[in-house]
């Protein structure tokens, strides 16, 4: 796992210098603080953060082919790896490391792009052709790793994260308006957009081509349902246990190499619970799993953590997390999420790779995934009750279905059909729209809206959000049945944006420790893309497959638990202290004033509301989160960028300047 | 009675649309999306709480809850002790 940064100069850009990168590498030195690598030439400079984990003493990067011609430098892992290496070895190439870096460049001289469809990882690479003055950059499948990128002044910038970019020379950040629409209506602004208008993503499972004439981006791969395949159609249930079981622990075990030892996240839950289970099979020697627990109890799982850890008899870890916890932790948090986020649960995951990172591991192996490909959220659920209900609108039962998902539906059911018709049937009987199943969701969402300034507003215009249609939904997404659509469209409007970036990516890779999520093993959600919808959810049965899977191997008190979100405390951290505290300085009609984004008079209403106990929505406690988010980020990277200390005379810094055709420290 | 309509109007401008203050009494909370599902108990909570009087299940209707002039003459009738449910 490592951080990658760069950029070229094709016009009257900045000329490559070693400068230049040590400054931009230092922003991401948390991502690989083992090694740094630097490669320059006339047009390119490319640079690597590495933290290593496969073939320790080899693998630095920037790395060449052996003619000098290609050059990477990669972030994350090719889990295939020693297949591909044995595929290409017998073709005759040679390969001198035991490192996947090593096979990708290889794989990549000899196939070029279609090679990407070939690597099963998680990865964001830059290749540059010394000879034909080419870039390529790659982003894996389901877009695991992250890769940004912007034209700058005559330069062309990339890296993996934001931070790099806003060290290069002369680069401010302003906002995107319409990013901003979009975070706080389903949580975050979907590639190519990133929240900073100078700012690009590279898609998930896409690659690029940049030269002298410009960037081209192709699509290599998007996630699918309902492909037909007879196996499928004609398989028992039986066999389809049996095929999920061997698929997931291939999966496993793949994630399983490395020189280092791995761990697991135990959240108590279904799906981290049978990847811990998974791996206990197959560790040799020590295996630790790491969980989060709660001072709050309403937030709390730890019962059913440690009820999983002693019976798994592993080495068990807990970060205890108490409110002003998070509060304290939150501003180093959104420094690594680089977006305003509306809930505070990426700041206890980041409590916990902290753990992770102090107990000396650097890779632990998570559930993320599960509930989007085998069909595990309430807003599937939502979605398949209120396309049951369309079907026959004046019906007074179909709706209290609804109240299986709403636990507080006991108490909105006080209400009436009425209103429950107006809260949850709205746009009702239109279940062709391809934004169906979320829009309620983000409807409600919107609300966090109120608090925009008029400036912002008018900035956004008439450009606000429908997400489904900057989702890439593929043609036969119409034919679809309305499980395939919603979880196609959770996939592609959160799984990477939100929750592999700021649950994981970023949480993680904030303390150098690498998450690695076997759910999203292609062939796993290849496998899900052909599985028949009744094996995904089952009436109103979650996970129906994967739930019969873990009946095989789990307890029924784990196999069988109703899914509870993982969530965090939000206005009760942030508002749990008598003295001042930087919620106060971020919320100030002065520092909302400079930032003016948001309406100072309405945000003390909100912030009136908390400190005189009355009762918070969903909706405050989301705007509460966006408005410090986005207030902690504008000072951080528009207001005041303040670069860490370039890369110096202790860092392990190798140089390949080929215009001096000399290797040096 | 001025005072109903100005605390209630008050309660939703402060708390549901945080100052942005162009509510007219006949504006449908439900079509203008001001209230989600939880603020209508909120809602309900304050008016209990302010008026000490107990909003019945069957009275939970937007005939009652749905619009400022609404609540007011909902809220007047069972001051006068002689509420009535809409519905019956």
């Amino acid at each position: 796992m490592c951080g990658i940064a760069g950029y070229l100069n094709f016009k009257k850009g900045l000329v490559p210098s070693k400068e230049t990168m040590q400054a931009m590498l230092a922003t991401i030195r948390h991502r690989g603080p083992d090694q740094f690598g630097i490669y320059l030439d006339d047009t390119a400079a490319l640079g690597n953060a590495r933290l290593s984990i496969i073939d320790l003493d080899h693998g630095q990067q920037p790395m060449a082919t052996s003619d000098r011609r290609y050059w990477i430098v990669y972030n994350g892992e090719i889990f295939n790896h020693k297949e591909l290496r044995e595929e290409l070895q017998s073709s005759g190439v040679a390969i001198e490391t035991h490192c996947d870096t090593e096979v990708f460049l290889k794989l990549f001289e000899k196939e070029g792009p279609d090679c990407l469809r070939r690597l099963n990882g998680q990865f964001a690479a830059a290749i540059w052709d010394t000879r034909e003055k080419r870039l390529f950059l790659a982003r894996d499948r389901l877009g695991i790793r992250p890769l940004y990128y912007s034209f700058h002044g005559g330069s062309f910038v990339f890296g993996s994260e934001i931070k790099v970019l806003a060290s290069f020379p002369g680069l401010q950040l302003s906002w995107d308006a319409v990013a901003l629409d979009q975070i706080f209506t389903g949580w975050s602004c979907l590639a190519p957009r990133s929240p900073f208008d100078e700012i690009k993503q590279l898609r998930p499972g896409s690659y690029a081509c940049l030269d002298e004439s410009g960037l081209q981006e192709q699509v290599y791969w998007q996630p699918s349902f309902e492909v037909e395949d007879p196996a499928f159609r004609s398989a028992s249930e039986t066999d389809l246990i049996d095929a999920l079981h061997d698929l997931l622990l291939d999966s496993v075990k793949l994630r399983l190499q490395a020189d280092v030892p791995v761990g697991a996240y135990l959240s108590g839950g279904l799906d981290s619970s049978l990847i811990a289970s998974l791996v206990k099979e197959n560790a040799r020697g020590r295996f630790d799993t790491f969980s989060i627990a709660f001072s709050d109890a309403n937030f709390d799982e730890s019962e059913h953590q440690q009820r999983m850890a002693s019976l798994l008899d592993t080495e068990h870890q807990v970060i205890k997390v108490a409110n002003e916890d998070i509060r304290d932790v939150f501003p180093e948090v959104i420094w690594h999420c680089e977006s305003p986020i509306l809930r505070t649960a990426p700041a206890p995951m980041f409590l916990l790779s902290r753990l992770v990172n102090r107990s000396r591991y650097k890779v632990v192996l998570t559930g993320e995934g599960a509930d989007e490909f085998f069909a595990g959220y309430d807003i599937f659920k939502e979605a398949k009750i209120r396309a049951f209900w369309a079907k026959e609108p004046e019906s007074q039962r179909r709706p209290k279905l609804l109240e299986r998902i709403y636990p507080d539906l006991q108490n909105l059911a006080r209400l009436g059909p009425k209103y429950l018709a107006s809260f949850f049937g709205h746009g009702l009987t239109d279940t062709t729209s391809d934004s169906y199943s979320h829009n309620i969701r983000w409807t409600n969402t919107r609300r966090a809206k109120r608090f925009f300034s008029p400036e912002l507003n008018d900035a956004i215009g008439t450009r606000t959000s429908n997400l489904a249609s900057e989702a890439d939904l593929p043609a036969e997404f119409k034919h679809w049945d309305i499980l395939s659509r919603a979880q196609r469209l959770e996939i592609s409007t959160f799984l990477s944006s939100y929750l592999l970036s700021s649950q994981g990516d970023r949480v993680g890779m904030g303390n150098s420790v690498e998450g690695r999520y076997p759910f999203l093993d292609y062939r796993v959600s290849d496998f899900c893309s052909k599985l028949p919808a009744k094996f995904r959810m089952r009436g109103l049965r979650d996970k129906y497959l994967l739930r019969k899977l873990g009946k095989e191997i789990l307890p029924k008190d784990i196999w069988d638990r109703p899914k509870k979100p993982y969530r965090a405390p939000i206005h009760r951290s942030f508002f749990s202290s008598e003295r001042e505290t930087y919620v106060d300085h971020v919320l100030s009609e002065d520092s909302l004033e400079k930032c003016g984004l948001f309406n100072p008079k309405a945000v003390s209403m909100l912030t009136g509301k908390i400190k005189r106990g009355l009762p918070l929505g969903e909706i405050d406690d989301m705007a509460l989160t966006g408005l410090i988010s986005t207030q902690l980020l504008h000072e951080q990277y528009v207001e005041n960028f303040k670069a860490p200390d370039p890369l110096g005379a202790k860092d392990d810094v190798l140089i390949y300047d080929s215009r001096r055709r000399a290797l040096k420290n | 009675m001025k005072p109903i309509r100005d605390d209630i109007r008050n309660y939703i401008v402060e708390n549901f649309l945080f100052g942005q203050d162009d509510l007219a009494d006949d504006t449908s909370f439900l079509d203008r999306g001001i209230l989600d599902s939880t603020g209508v108990l909120y809602l309900v909570d304050h008016i209990e709480l302010t008026y000490s009087i107990k909003v019945e299940n069957d009275e939970m209707l937007p005939e009652n809850l749905d619009t400022i002039e609404a609540i007011c003459a909902y809220i007047e009738r069972k001051q006068a002790g002689a509420a009535q449910s809409v519905s019956e």
